[in-house]
């Protein structure tokens, strides 16, 4: 069934570092007193909160609806009071913060009523899309992308293969990979009713070779359900370890060695991929009714005593898990947020835990240096190692000279951010951030430009507007003139006939 | 450990500009051996000037221009510019030549251009070309192996002979010394002789000039250890040496009279240094691997044509700076295809 | 000789003719200069250049009146792109104009307004809603930020705030201050 595995230029052959965190099962992280919410846990509009300080919530209870077509619903991780709806520092490079929800919990945790469907076929494609937006499901692989949008196939599009992302590629983390072995029915389930909705025949599961043990028990699981209508013409498939085949677009091209068009996006050539975890958070949606408030986080690194994935509710305090799993770091020092690829690093300590939240690192072996970088040499090795083939060489000289015109026509915006570039570069320059600032800065510009467009079409308008008020009076007075002289002159004229008469 | 980055990836390769040029200079040690075992132990006295004047004149420089010392002096750049260009010099080269090259190398070549990664032309074969025109009589001086195989010049006499100019015995180094092969095969076959009469003479050996041809298969011996290390790429020298291959094999096959065979141009003067070690300079390359074909390619087109029918001896710096000219044009029409632009 | 002139003659026919040819056959339709320049221009419309607004100075600089350096809303990277389009050297920004200043949006204070509709009037954009003895607002998305509305308002309650920062427009910071002085023209 499945082609030959097709291969993308560059990457990169990195050390995993995966053994830290999968030598423990998950484990629960203990409930926190406060769960500090983000309305913005996705890609879109921000969530629009539904409850007010002082409500009493149950666990699973929608607190905030989704907003506009591009958002999803937000949900209380456990039972408690809502506390404030304020802005509180949130998750992001920026370091800046964002309006959240706070809710004291109770302790009791108590759940709202449930309503699990048993048999997904009576419900109709669009029933389950609407379903999982109001189950709050967004890709958990690290992007945040509302998942409903992404089991539409549309009318124009027929989806071929549906991909399931567990390639994990990044080092360090490890919670797919943990998912894939202690819940592979779950993910099944998942696939199910992915299947269903998106009215696809075909579905792999891609996993790298670095993870054997989940690579036989996801085809185990398959093989005692492979009589499942919906889970036919599905199966495992295995692709060598790289760095970064876990990226969507480059794991189309080792997939099905088809390339996802510029600017476009997978579904346009017939394919639809998913994480794992997202995998699994769609079968708990719909089989057991329960949204999404929590999700596997990896804890691990050089300076963690006890790395593992613990399944944490949104919302908990990070501070907390790393107190939990025993760290040599000292409060407030900077943690990763993310792989050590593609991650960003925060130094706060009461940052929530997010629907994107995969991976706390602490401590990484073979650290980038934080001496300067030297001049770029040229040797042209981050074009080697870039994925997308851009020339990240030339685009650093565009970017430092802050010509961001040029950097557009060297297709800086292809760029995935994946950091090989910056990885094997031998003078150590931190492209990357090159490339993220001239990305932020073009875009800034063109917003501005947009705002100039527009302030320049009101005052147009208005000058015009003007203008034509101007006229319009001048024109009155004109007219008003006209009658006045006439009438003046008409009464002139009388009086004239008058005396002539009299005179007569 | 406190993270130094503000983004993404805290993760680095071990790959570091230092030693990539330190590998480069081990590269070279077994055809430094080989210049020694036939030209005799004076390269080692030009290198040894030829470094510590590179490194002063980069210090000089970078203390000029408000830049840090250590990360420069230490990147090894400069280190390698004074080797290339010690070796390209004739054995028995007086100091002030060594000097004069070294100085114009650092100071006009790479610093006037804003120093290591900014320069558009590679040092050492821009210095190389200022000696060349400028005192041509010391730039072709070379004591035939042969010669020295009789008389084994100590380290001593070529002390004596770089910073005098004088042989012991006050005798002038131009009374015993000759013109490189490369340099014989073009005036004598200007003589009308052919290739394989010339090759019979004592300044010859089984397929270029005797000496030469070892010193050039230990450059490329080091250059393929490069490839093997990933310091450099194959793509330049295969595309060199294929070039120059090319077009000597086809003018060799229409005159095998009048032109020196494909072996004998690969074996010769500086054709593997320069395809390993001299038209690798990332710098000054070509950055895409089309880019590279093509510019390695034109390198070694452009050695052949200035070789045979131009009025120098040898062609690699020539070919090389005129190709490093052409390589914002080559990049810009040889980027990749970015993934999502073909369907 | 005759010859001689006659070559030439025709030369410079030919070579006139093809010139000719060239210029209609490639002519650049560009955007009349003004329109380039109000292009580049902030739209703010505040005045600060002394001029009535972003397109008179953009046309006072495209008849060589004015300098290039009059306006403070665009700051130095306005001058900058001017100065490459006009291809003169760039100036610091003339003080008599102003300052540059982090971008602001009016905002007023609604308790105290009193529905006296001048600073509608003033707006340049349009931005401003109210009618007479009703309170005013302004639409946030519109306003440049230019300030023309304060100085009418016969109470005062217009306060200039200062745009706040959110993470969807949070920039990364330019890494080329952490790149030392390295090498290069920097």
């Amino acid at each position: 069934m499945t082609d030959e595995l097709s291969s993308f230029p560059g990457g990169l052959i990195l050390d995993g570092q995966k053994k830290r965190s999968t030598q423990t099962e998950i484990r629960k992280t203990p409930l926190s007193k406060k769960l500090t919410l983000p309305l913005q846990q996705h890609i879109g509009t921000p969530s629009a909160p539904i409850v007010k300080v002082g409500d009493k919530v149950l666990k699973g209870q929608k607190i905030a609806r989704a907003d506009g077509h591009l958002s999803v619903y937000l949900h209380a991780p456990s039972s408690g009071t809502v506390i404030a709806i304020d802005d509180q520092a949130i998750p992001h490079p920026s370091g800046l913060s964002g309006l959240c929800i706070t809710i004291e919990t109770d302790g009791k945790d108590t759940w709202i009523e449930r309503q699990p469907i048993e048999d997904f076929t009576t419900l109709t494609e669009h029933e389950v899309r609407q379903l999982l937006r109001e189950a709050g499901i967004v890709g958990l692989g690290g992007a945040g992308f509302p998942s409903f949008i992404k089991l539409n196939p549309g009318v124009h599009h027929a989806v071929e293969t549906l991909i399931i992302n567990g390639v994990e590629c990044e080092p360090y983390i490890t919670c797919d990979d943990m998912i894939m072995r202690e819940r592979a029915n779950g993910i099944l389930d998942g696939i199910q009713i992915m299947k269903y909705a998106l009215r696809v025949k075909r579905c792999v599961i891609v996993i790298e070779d670095n993870k054997p043990e989940a690579i036989s028990i996801m085809k185990q699981a398959l093989e005692e359900r492979k009589e499942c209508h919906h889970l036919k013409e599905t199966q495992v498939v295995v692709i060598p370890t790289r760095y970064p085949t876990g990226s969507e677009k480059q794991l189309i091209q080792v997939v099905t060695g088809k390339q996802v068009p510029g600017n476009g996006i997978p579904i346009e050539i017939g394919i639809v991929c998913h994480n794992v975890g997202t995998t699994y958070a769609i079968g708990r949606a719909i089989k057991y009714g329960e949204p999404l408030i929590s999700r596997i986080v990896t804890v691990t690194g050089t300076d963690v005593k006890h790395a593992g994935n613990f399944e944490t509710l949104f919302g908990t305090p990070m501070h907390e898990l790393l107190a939990f799993c025993d760290t040599h770091r000292e409060q407030g020092e900077p943690f990763i947020l993310g792989g050590p690829m593609m991650g960003y690093n925060l130094s706060g300590d009461h940052l929530p835990v997010t629907k994107t939240a995969n991976c706390i690192l602490v401590g990484v072996d073979n650290a980038a240096p934080d001496s300067t970088p030297l001049p770029c040499i040229r040797c042209g090795e981050c074009a080697t190692a870039c994925p997308v083939s851009l020339l990240p060489q030339q685009l650093y000289w565009f970017s430092r000279a802050k010509d961001l015109e040029k950097t557009r026509e060297y297709n800086l915006f292809d760029c995935i951010e994946c950091g090989c570039c910056s990885y094997v570069c031998p003078s150590k320059i931190p492209l990357v951030h090159y490339f993220r600032f001239a990305k932020t800065e073009t875009m800034n510009q063109e917003q501005e430009h947009q705002k100039a467009d527009i302030a320049r079409q009101r005052h147009e308008n208005r000058l015009t507007r003007h203008e034509l008020e101007k006229r319009e009076k001048e024109e009155r007075q004109r007219q008003r003139k006209a009658a006045l002289a006439a009438t003046k002159a008409a009464k002139e004229k009388e009086a004239l006939s008058q005396t002539d008469n009299q005179e007569n | 450990m406190p993270l130094s980055r503000l983004s993404s990836p805290f993760l680095s390769g071990t790959n570091r500009v230092t030693l990539q040029m330190l590998q480069l200079l081990m590269a070279l040690v077994p055809a430094v051996i080989a210049i020694v075992y036939f030209f005799g132990p004076s390269i080692l006295i030009t290198l040894t000037l030829a470094v510590v004047v590179a490194l002063l004149a980069e210090a000089f420089m970078l203390k000029l221009r408000n830049r840090p010392l250590k990360p420069f002096l230490t990147d090894g750049s400069a280190i390698v510019t004074a080797v290339l260009l010690a070796i390209a010099l004739p054995p028995l080269a007086p100091w002030w030549l060594t000097t004069i090259g070294i100085l114009f190398a650092i100071i006009f070549a790479k610093h006037l251009y804003g120093g290591l990664g900014y320069n558009p032309f590679n040092p050492a074969m821009i210095a190389y070309v200022l000696l060349l025109i400028s005192f041509p009589l010391e730039m072709t001086t070379w004591l035939p192996v042969s010669t020295l195989s009789e008389h084994p010049l100590g380290l001593a006499s070529a002390f004596n002979i770089i910073f005098s100019g004088q042989l012991q015995g006050g005798i002038g180094l131009d009374t015993v010394s000759g013109a490189t092969p490369l340099d014989a095969m073009k005036t004598q076959i200007g003589l009308l002789q052919t290739p394989s009469q010339i090759l019979n003479q004592p300044l010859f050996g089984l397929f270029g000039g005797k000496g030469w041809e070892w010193i050039n298969i230990w450059f490329a011996i080091g250059g393929i250890f490069l490839i093997f290390r990933r310091v450099i790429g194959w793509h330049i020298p295969v595309a060199m040496l294929a070039g120059l291959t090319a077009i000597s094999f086809i003018t060799w096959l229409i005159a095998p009279e009048t032109t020196g065979s494909p072996i004998f141009h690969l074996l010769s003067g500086g054709t593997m240094i320069g395809a390993f070690f001299i038209a690798t300079d990332p710098v000054t390359a070509a950055t895409t691997i089309k880019g590279r074909l093509i510019f390695g390619a034109g390198v070694g087109l452009l050695t052949y044509i200035i070789r045979v029918w131009g009025g120098y001896p040898d062609g690699i710096a020539f070919a090389v700076i005129l190709m490093n000219m052409l390589v914002p044009l080559i990049d810009y029409y040889t980027q990749p295809k970015v993934y999502g632009s073909v369907k | 000789m005759f010859t001689a002139i006659i070559a030439i003659t025709l030369m410079a026919l030919f070579f006139g003719l093809l010139l000719g040819f060239a210029s209609i056959r490639f002519k650049v339709e560009g955007d009349p200069i003004v329109d380039q320049i109000d292009k580049l221009l902030p739209q703010t419309q505040c005045g600060q250049c002394s001029f009535p607004g972003c397109r008179p100075y953009a046309e006072a600089m495209a008849a060589g009146e004015a300098d290039i350096n009059r306006c403070p809303p665009g700051g130095e990277s306005t001058i900058q792109a001017l100065a490459d389009l006009l291809e003169v050297e760039a100036k610091p920004l003339d003080d008599e104009c102003g300052v540059e200043k982090p971008k602001t949006l009016a905002v007023i204070v609604e308790d105290r307004c009193i529905g006296c509709t001048l600073c509608i009037q003033a707006c340049p954009v349009d931005a401003i809603l109210g009618a007479a003895k009703q309170m005013h607002t302004v639409i946030a998305d519109e306003c440049t930020g230019c300030e023309l509305c304060v100085p009418p308002c016969p109470v005062d309650c217009i306060d200039m705030v200062e745009t706040k920062l959110n993470p969807n427009t949070w920039r990364w910071p330019d890494p080329a201050h952490v790149d030392l002085k390295l090498g290069g023209q920097s």
